[in-house]
């Protein structure tokens, strides 16, 4: 079980949190102007890296704000709490 | 190999059992194969064992970073149906059923087959009508599936709590009851004894750590024991299927998620059949040494830990609690978790990449286990043929692109 510091509400049980999947990916500035390759990655294709992933986090059962998580899918251990729009932590 | 039968055992028990062989053979990897299988669980070795059946070619290694089955094959909870709602998958999985039935005899080893039936229940009236809805799909694709009222849930299960008081009742159930359970570890280890009779070289402790292209093509995959040549390298590695692909410069849309399963201590027989809900979570059947195998659902963050969350297994031990309160003091004796490769459509992924010799058999996701022979059989084919057979056709990683997704959320069981 994972102890997740919620930069608002600090550390707090997991089962408070929901994690919304892969951190930073843009929505397509011009959606019409994609080739169905280009929309297809967008919505469907994933990083899933072994190591270091950003990830976002759902405060669902307290503040209700998502933040951003940097987090090891190896060891789970949480390596950096950032907000949405802060600068990306080194991983 | 010296095949197993009743005379073979008469005559070893009469050496005293001191000359049984290796089920198969250590070999070194050669320099050079026609055909590299990355990943030694149920699936890849079902792929070799077909290559060299069905199609002639035995110049194939099974590449294994651990040892045989040490993943999800040895790890899932042995759950075989066939009973999915589209076509598509129907055909597949009734295929891979159909394999199943008589895979014992053709790999001349004991894979404890045993049809006992699934019981799928239903517990609002949304499942009610999802659950007849797929009944009757597949028996209009030659599927058995019947529809059970809660009085025939009751007879055909008594130890369920049919009671109308719960929190969510039981309206009704489908049943398959070709379905049931196989011993998973004998499934790795049968494929693995008779790809290996065919000439085919089983590599453990062997793990793949780059795959080497050369003008678009694949060449070769570099592993802790060397570098090793190759026509055509097929991944077929479950929870590292994105870290194998990004090998060679290719995204997937599978997430790796940690599932969980327990047994609990050993009883005497109580459940007959699999029993399974969507609604409260759980799955649970009884195996031949007695154990209650139960499965959970997947933590919701990525991972390839092959462990997860304490609170799943407890959301899961509720509902075994709800559904069976027979069951509310017994022990459990051990929990794990294996890493299950989740597609956006909770289908699989059978077929070519867009790099010239590279395929992939992965995104099984939370369901995998019930598809080994039939997943082989069809990739197998795939390898040979350099083009998939007309039952993984729908299978490819394209359909992200056309949109012809395959949604199986409602009869992959598992929820995520």
């Amino acid at each position: 079980m994972l102890l997740i510091r919620c930069p608002w509400c600090g550390p707090r049980d997991e089962m408070e949190f929901r994690c919304g999947g892969e951190a930073h990916i843009l929505r397509p500035a011009d959606p019409e102007a994609l080739a169905d390759a280009e929309w297809a990655d967008y919505l469907f294709m994933r990083k899933n890296p072994k190591g270091a992933h950003r990830e976002r986090w759902l405060h669902a059962l307290g503040c209700r704000r998502w933040f951003n998580v940097l987090r090891s899918t190896v060891s789970h251990e949480i390596l950096a709490v950032y907000r949405m729009g802060e600068r990306e932590p080194e991983a | 190999m010296k095949r197993y039968s009743i005379f073979a055992l008469l005559r070893n028990a009469i050496s005293r059992h001191q000359d049984w062989t290796p089920l198969w053979r250590d070999p070194d990897p050669k320099p050079r194969y026609r055909v590299v299988i990355v990943g030694g669980g149920g699936h890849g070795l079902a792929t070799a064992y077909y290559l060299a059946k069905e199609h002639g070619i035995t110049d194939v290694a099974v590449l294994e970073k651990g040892w045989l089955g040490g993943g999800n094959t040895g790890r899932n909870t042995t759950v075989i149906r066939s009973n999915y709602l589209w076509d598509e998958s129907a055909a597949l999985y009734e295929h891979s059923l159909k394999l199943w039935e008589g895979l014992s005899a053709d790999l001349n080893y004991n894979l404890m087959l045993s049809q006992r039936g699934v019981l799928s229940l239903a517990h609002t009236l949304h499942e009610v009508r999802e659950g007849v809805r797929r009944a009757n799909a597949n028996r209009l694709n030659g599927i058995d599936a019947e529809w059970l009222t809660p009085e025939k849930v009751k007879a055909f299960c008594p130890v369920l709590n049919t009671s109308p008081e719960v929190r969510y009742p039981i309206l009704g159930a489908t049943l398959q009851r070709r379905g049931g359970v196989a011993r998973h570890d004998a499934v790795a280890w049968g494929f693995a004894r008779a790809a290996d009779a065919r000439g085919i070289d089983i590599i453990q402790n062997c793990e793949v750590t780059g795959i080497r292209r050369e003008g678009g093509r694949v060449v070769g995959v570099e592993t802790s024991r060397g570098y090793i040549g190759a026509d055509k390298v097929a991944i077929v590695a479950a929870g590292h299927s994105s870290v194998l692909a990004a090998m060679a410069g290719v995204r997937l849309p599978i997430e790796s998620h940690p599932l969980q399963a327990l047994v609990s201590e050993p009883v005497k027989p109580v459940l007959n059949c699999v029993v399974m809900s969507s609604t409260v979570h759980v799955y649970v059947s009884q195996s031949d040494k007695g154990e209650l195998v139960l499965g959970a659902g997947i933590d919701g963050f990525n991972s390839y830990a092959q462990r997860g969350s304490f609170h799943v297994i407890e959301g899961q031990m509720a509902a075994l609690v709800e559904l069976f309160p027979i069951f509310s003091r017994m022990r459990m004796m051990r929990s794990w978790g294996g890493i299950v490769d989740v597609c956006p459509d909770a289908s699989p992924i059978i077929g070519k990449l867009p790099v010239e010799g590279l395929y992939l058999n992965g995104g099984w996701g939370t369901g995998g286990f019930k598809a080994t022979p039939g997943s082989g059989w069809v990739f197998a084919y795939t390898i040979a043929k350099d083009e998939p057979h007309p039952l993984n056709a729908p299978f490819q990683l394209d359909r992200f692109t056309t949109g012809a997704l395959i949604d199986e959320h409602g009869a992959a069981g598992v929820a995520h």
